[in-house]
């Protein structure tokens, strides 16, 4: 009886060792040589690059807080907004009360930023992301924000439209997933216009 | 509802159906030893495992399979506190983070080693890419891999007759992975790269933000796709960032979305056909099948509807709530997939998330609740749900057996007392703790401190973490601050008892049923494989889940329900 519980312990000490050398490092490390061989560019994180400085992920949201940029999705990464080294939501619940201030705020904002328009703010502009870090937002809330960016950039509202509809994905096969609009590209864009 | 929320969820459905036959009898082939696709790779590799394990494939009883697994998993346990523990002095550390504290360092371990995979640590500012590879990645395999060999142990004891052999654990074992979830996983993460999740082992990139030109700031780097790809096909959940699947680089858009989601159901669902192969009769597997998709279905539509509803309280406001409750909700994503998703996530005892569930709408919440305390037998984790459901159908053929006056019998199996007390024991084990858990956190005041929503949804937060842990689930109400001691320390314990106290009846149901004779069928017998069996054992699931949690739920997500709708909805 105690040897064969003996036994059995080595046997589990041994298994799991070389389940920890094939599962913890050879398949992880050829998928690494594989990923880096075949995707370079998607397995390091799809990097936005000028003049050899990294300038962000396309992946990942940035923050964007003056008039002439589309503004991204509220974040409530840890520290400051869209912090990307800690991602995180608020986890506010629907009856809590904090959410419901958070939201009033974000539609102050708006409303001030662009007094002239009326048009009802798509509640993905209000209501903050999963990760923190959501690079898009829906083309809806793109066009809501034209009138502002344009305003402030002195150029006109159709400039704007084309490069939202320029930058639009839609769904993947017809089916998956939502319309979007890249916030980082689409300033970028901007930004290239001059 | 909109046609395209249908789409999407048709989409999902028929792509998974699609793959549980072949996928089913592939690993009914693994389980079996029978010739398959993979052994001219494999059976080198398998042999050099047994000669240097020292195994020689001899069938094991109950006890002896029990023991050997509940010492595998013990030794994993000591491994993963200990990597996460010295992590500091260990390579593969390029952010130099200092060692995870006990208390979290004992639930990670307990959470990683049991399927569970609930997370007290925010995964890019605490571990080390040695600690993510060597410890978690290699656990999301081996748990996975345990569940499967309980669940083929036990199919062997309702297969077998007069016998007291259930097969080797460590064969189990070694096939399971070497056949299955390797393979799997292998391609998986490399379609996911494909896409743009990240692999690689550079330390965390430094960029400048395209306004903020002075203040530099970083980005986390690792090798995610590796343990993205295994902890969705292992019903794990344990996500590489601390957003897990919400984060774009574990989840960077709708196609990887629908193709992890695919494989939180992939492998439970094709267990399903494994089964009905392995007992010589598909229909019972298909029975079971069906029974998971008559629940499945319409709890996905009443997500999706309650996800898509505008927020009571913004109704009067300058608007436009046609996208849902976007709150904790990626936009490339949207609520129609965030809420199959998460039915997904918790039907099975995966609990990875591509949306916050703690800011799902009441009733949405009450739905992610409730699959987790049904026992998550709706397709559930690998392995575990199945074995689960089985329970749940010894529950229904007692049951119809006593309506009717009969000795129950299942698959020509006499159900007597003794796999009766077990089944039973196994079954109130988890609702006991969760229930007594729960409460006592709810009159602890270092408890209530972690609370990360105040009223009724604070009570959900607290419900949610001790049904999430019990069950092995993994997701979270995350308002709740889960590195607080109290959860760490009682919630690592419930993790335990929910893995394993429902393990140890398995099994011993398991050797029993491989003990007797297999009568044959007669016209007495209760058919398990057509729709009124279906009925019946769905009914069962329910009145025991409604009857022992509807008073708690009453008192979160209902009342939540309740006090919004109540008095701005109509």
């Amino acid at each position: 009886m105690y040897l064969a519980c003996f036994k059995q312990i080595r046997t589990a000490f041994i298994m799991l060792i070389l389940f920890t050398v094939l599962t913890g490092f050879i398949y992880p490390l050829i998928v690494t040589g594989l990923g880096q061989l075949l995707f370079p560019f998607q397995a390091g994180g799809s990097l936005i690059k000028e003049h050899g400085v990294t300038r962000g992920s396309s992946l990942l949201g940035q923050s964007f807080t003056q008039a002439s940029y589309f503004w991204p999705r509220p974040s409530h990464t840890a520290t400051f907004p869209y912090n990307a080294a800690s991602s995180g939501a608020s986890n506010f619940g629907l009856s809590n009360p904090n959410l419901l201030t958070a939201i009033h705020e974000r539609l102050v904002k708006y409303t001030q930023a662009d007094p002239a328009n009326k048009n009802p703010i798509p509640v993905e502009l209000l209501m903050g992301s999963g990760s923190g870090l959501d690079p898009d937002i829906s083309p809806k809330a793109a066009f809501y924000q034209a009138s502002r960016v344009a305003k402030a950039r002195g150029i006109s509202i159709e400039t704007v439209h084309t490069i939202i509809n320029q930058h639009t994905k839609n769904r993947t096969l017809f089916i998956l997933g939502e319309p979007r609009v890249n916030v980082l590209e689409l300033n970028i864009a901007l930004d290239a216009l001059k | 509802m909109t046609a395209i929320a249908l789409w999407q969820v048709t989409l999902y459905l028929l792509v998974l159906l699609l793959c549980v036959v072949p996928l089913g009898a592939y690993m009914a082939k693994v389980y079996q030893g029978q010739p398959c696709l993979l052994d001219s790779i494999n059976t080198p590799l398998e042999r050099m495992i047994y000669r240097l394990c020292g195994i020689q494939s001899q069938e094991m009883d109950w006890k002896q399979y029990l023991r050997a697994l509940l010492f595998f998993n013990i030794i994993g346990l000591f491994a993963v506190y200990a990597v996460s523990r010295l992590q500091y002095f260990l390579p593969l550390n390029p952010e130099e983070f200092s060692a995870i504290t006990p208390t979290i360092a004992f639930n990670t371990a307990a959470s990683f080693v049991s399927n569970t995979n609930w997370q007290a640590y925010a995964g890019e500012n605490a571990l080390s890419y040695f600690t993510q590879m060597s410890a978690l990645t290699v656990q999301n395999f081996l748990s996975a891999a345990t569940g499967m060999a309980v669940l083929v142990a036990l199919i062997r004891g309702l297969s077998r007759s007069e016998t007291t052999s259930l097969g080797n654990f460590w064969v189990d074992m070694t096939r399971g992975v070497l056949y299955i979830l390797l393979p799997l996983a292998f391609i998986f993460s490399l379609i996911l790269i494909s896409q743009g999740v990240i692999q690689n082992l550079k330390p965390y990139e430094k960029f400048t933000p395209i306004v903020n030109n002075a203040t530099e700031q970083i980005m986390p780097m690792g090798p995610v796709a590796s343990q993205v790809a295994i902890k969705q096909l292992g019903t794990n959940g344990g996500g590489f960032f601390n957003s897990n699947s919400a984060h774009p680089f574990e989840n960077p858009n709708p196609m990887t979305n629908f193709l992890e989601m695919l494989a939180i159901l992939l492998i439970p669902a094709a267990l399903c056909y494994m089964f009905g192969v392995m007992i010589n009769d598909k229909r019972q597997g298909w029975a079971l099948l069906a029974a998971m998709l008559c629940l499945f279905i319409p709890l996905v539509l009443g997500t999706i509807a309650f996800e898509n509803t505008a927020h009571p309280e913004l109704t009067q406001l300058n608007i436009d709530q046609s996208s849902g409750n976007m709150e904790g909700k990626e936009t490339r994503i949207g609520t129609t997939l965030s809420a199959l998703w998460a039915v997904a996530t918790t039907a099975t005892s995966n609990g990875s998330v591509n949306a916050m569930h703690d800011s799902f709408t009441p009733l949405g919440g009450l739905v992610l609740l409730g699959l987790m305390q049904i026992g998550e037998v709706v397709f559930g984790g690998v392995g575990s749900g199945l074995y689960g459901m089985v329970l749940m159908v010894i529950m229904t053929v007692f049951i119809a057996g006593l309506m009717v006056g009969r000795t129950p019998e299942y698959l020509g199996k006499k159900i007597e007392p003794y796999e009766m007390k077990m089944a039973s024991f196994a079954i109130l084990i988890m609702p006991i703790f969760v229930l007594l858990f729960t409460a006592i956190a709810a009159v602890t005041p270092s408890a209530l401190s972690a609370l990360g929503n105040p009223g009724s949804h604070g009570l959900s937060e607290i419900l949610y973490a001790f049904t999430s842990m019990l069950n092995n689930n993994g997701s979270a109400f995350a308002g709740l601050n889960s590195s607080n001691p109290f959860y760490t320390v009682l919630g690592g314990l419930g993790i335990l008892i929910g893995r394993y106290w429902i393990m140890i009846p398995i099994l011993a149901i398991a050797g029993s049923l491989a003990r007797k004779k297999t009568i044959p069928q007669t016209a007495g017998t209760l058919p398990t494989h057509n729709a009124f069996f279906v009925i019946l054992l769905l009914c069962v699931i329910i009145i025991i889940a409604a009857l022992t949690f509807f008073p708690v739920l009453g008192l979160g997500p209902i009342v939540e329900y309740l006090m919004l709708w109540g008095f701005h909805g109509h």
